[in-house]
């Protein structure tokens, strides 16, 4: 295997539902992407999107009424949809590369030691991800006990480690979370992210409950975090400034779909579907000319009947009359750069 | 619309049933519940029952009919009773009291534990500390000893039952009430209604209140269940009225005449039988209840019912279930 060549995880043509009495929300619609070892991958979109639905999926942690209907997640190469019926063997030799750890005795064990081990989540609102009436050390002790085989000694020389890392005297492990700032809280709960080594973690909206000094400071940090261990990031926030700064590449989501797909500075520069433009144009810029903002006219629309054929139309400044009867599929418009609008670039022959 | 693959999309096809769906959800979360349906069915046959009981079973029901503890027969359907009295009527027409106490009593008691719990959990302080020791009183004192010393002192009545009743039920609700008020009054949008310049009476039944609703409707139906097995009790030792026809004092006479020594079935066993129907139907719809405060249930129960049982069980992780396109 080459690590060059396949993507850490892969996600091809994911579909989430969550169902309800009125019939089954369609929160993530064919949506495929791949993030590489080593790169910061953004997503991003207005609420309500679907944007958090995917990270949560990729963990397998959306609990009913969520289902995944349809698509593959691999993660080096192993379906984590299908993670039941995985055997241990494959799990070992494919993700673990023929080193056995701790509790993959069995198929059911396996989601278990994917969480966390291989990918971890810094939770939307990580203030509230940390139990208010346990010491800092627990929380952290916790996580590294139940996946390792160490002794409590050892896993608190490792959460002193990890204070470290995430730049906290170590005392601060016998403080609660109430006696700690928003923005010690959020690097604490980096720490735990980071305490098992996952080779992907998914950061949603890891900043948008900070001021811009902490969250500045925060995202030095996990840059330079990445670079001495060289973890993926799935970057996901509605703040496309911060995110055309952080990230490598950047998928625009919109209304369960992925509208467009290119390098960060492409996505700034040079737009091409009509929706990024308008979320473009709806921030100032600091140093340019002093221009009106648009924003985009509407709403997007109900998922739980989403139009057929291109979801933007109703709201699409450039829609030149052409109706689509599918969905618009992402397509190579210029090398790197794919975007889903079919009436401007007309329809991919490879569909 | 693939069944096979357990993904269920229920949408009513009827117009007008979706509009009455959007305007009370949770009527349909109900009735899509079997357990809660069937419920809902069988209390409203006892309801009917009582309503109508001169149409169902005309006649007086205490009636004399010269023949004591016959079987079933065309005359009376059921049979009589030891005091030759018309079983069927005596069901039909009990059924008048021994709900009307059931729901009487849960009416008050929850009023009751409503206005102390909310009050004592909303002001705190001594207001708490008074409201709370008559609550922990009224919590220890054993609620059987207590209700046959009140039923024998007041003028025995269907009042005093339900009073009685409501005395000796409303703590446990109250203490509860009490609980999720506090946890309650500190949410940011009771601050905001504070600072806003609402009322405390504006405040406790506008913001708190609504967000306790499926408390309040569940204890209800408990304390339901509860005065309808303490009457029956009550009326099955002789402390009621005995003069007013209710299942439970059906079955004091059908003791009192030995009816189970005689071998005579069929004086008990009507009454006892809806009074047991009665609390299980109650407890039914309890089940339906908790689906609508909580839709992930629902969606749990749906889900495992497709997918068979071994499903998410060890693993708690997100359902794959592939859909046809």
């Amino acid at each position: 295997m080459d690590d060059r060549s396949t993507p850490l995880i892969d996600i091809r043509n994911l579909y989430v539902e969550y169902l309800t009495n009125r019939g089954p929300v369609r929160a993530v619609e064919n949506v495929s992407f791949a993030v590489k070892s080593g790169e910061v991958f953004g997503l991003a979109g207005e609420s309500a999107c679907g944007k958090s639905t995917i990270a949560h999926a990729i963990l397998r942690v959306l609990r009913p009424p969520a289902v995944i209907t349809g698509g593959r997640i691999l993660y080096k190469g192993v379906d984590v949809l299908g993670l039941e019926r995985t055997s241990p063997e494959e799990y070992r030799n494919k993700v673990l590369g023929g080193v056995t750890r701790k509790g993959i005795g069995s198929s059911a064990e396996l989601i278990e030691r994917y969480r966390w081990a291989e990918v971890s989540m810094v939770f939307q609102s990580a203030m509230n991800s940390l139990n208010p009436v346990v010491k800092i050390v627990h929380q952290i002790t916790d996580v590294l006990m139940r996946h390792l085989d160490i002794d409590r000694a050892e896993a608190r020389r490792r959460a002193e480690e990890l204070m470290e890392i995430v730049n906290i005297d170590k005392r601060r492990l016998e403080a609660y979370p109430h006696q700690l700032s928003g923005g010690m809280r959020q690097r604490i709960v980096i720490a735990i992210a980071l305490a098992l080594r996952p080779s992907l973690m998914i950061m949603d909206e890891p900043t948008t409950a900070l001021d811009v000094v902490v969250q500045k400071d925060i995202l030095q940090q996990i840059d330079q975090l990445k670079r001495e261990y060289g973890f993926s990031i799935l970057f996901i926030t509605h703040d496309l400034s911060l995110m055309v700064e952080f990230s490598d590449r950047i998928a625009i989501m919109y209304a369960g779909e992925i509208v467009e797909l290119a390098p960060a500075n492409e996505i700034l520069n040079n737009p091409l579907h009509p929706y990024t433009k308008g979320l473009l144009a709806s921030f100032p810029s600091i140093t340019g000319e002093r221009v009106k903002m648009s924003g985009i006219p509407g709403a997007p629309p109900n998922l739980l009947n989403p139009p057929a054929g291109c979801r933007f139309r109703e709201r699409c400044a450039e829609w030149t009359g052409v109706d689509i009867p599918r969905s618009p599929q992402l397509q190579e418009v210029i090398p790197d750069h794919f975007a889903a609008c079919e009436c401007k670039y007309g329809r991919a022959d490879h569909a | 619309m693939d069944k096979r693959q357990g993904i269920r999309d229920t949408k009513p096809k009827n117009g007008r049933l979706r509009v009455l769906e959007q305007r009370f959800p949770w009527l349909f979360v109900i009735v899509r519940h079997r357990q809660a349906r069937v419920g809902l069915a069988i209390i409203s046959v006892l309801i009917l029952m009582a309503l109508f009981a001169p149409v169902i079973a005309p006649g007086d029901p205490t009636e004399y009919h010269g023949v004591t503890n016959t079987p079933p027969s065309k005359e009376h359907i059921l049979g009589t009773d030891p005091l030759g009295r018309d079983e069927f009527r005596l069901m039909v027409w009990g059924a008048r009291v021994t709900l009307l106490v059931g729901f009487g009593t849960a009416a008050l008691a929850m009023v009751i534990a409503t206005v102390v719990g909310v009050v004592a959990g909303y002001f705190r302080g001594i207001v708490d500390d008074i409201l709370m020791l008559i609550t922990n009183l009224f919590l220890i004192i054993p609620g059987l000893v207590l209700l046959i010393v009140l039923s024998a002192y007041l003028h025995p009545g269907t009042g005093t039952v339900i009073l009685a009743l409501a005395f000796t039920g409303w703590a446990f609700h109250a203490r509860i009430i009490r609980a999720m008020t506090l946890s309650l009054r500190e949410k940011d949008f009771v601050a905001a209604a504070v600072v806003a310049g609402e009322s405390s009476f504006s405040i406790i039944f506008r913001q708190i209140l609504p967000n306790m609703v499926n408390l309040i409707v569940g204890g209800f139906i408990g304390t339901t269940i509860y005065g309808i097995g303490a009457s029956t009790a009550l009326a099955f030792l002789g402390l009621t009225k005995m003069t007013e026809i209710s299942w439970g004092t059906n079955l004091f006479y059908a003791q009192n005449g030995n009816a189970l020594l005689l071998g005579a079935w069929w004086a008990f066993v009507p009454s006892g039988f809806c009074v047991a129907l009665a609390a299980l139907a109650l407890t039914w719809i309890n089940f339906g209840m908790d689906e609508i405060t909580n839709p992930r249930l629902r969606a749990e129960r749906e889900l495992r019912k497709a997918l068979g049982r071994k499903f998410m069980q060890r693993v708690r992780a997100t359902p794959v279930r592939f859909r046809e396109r």
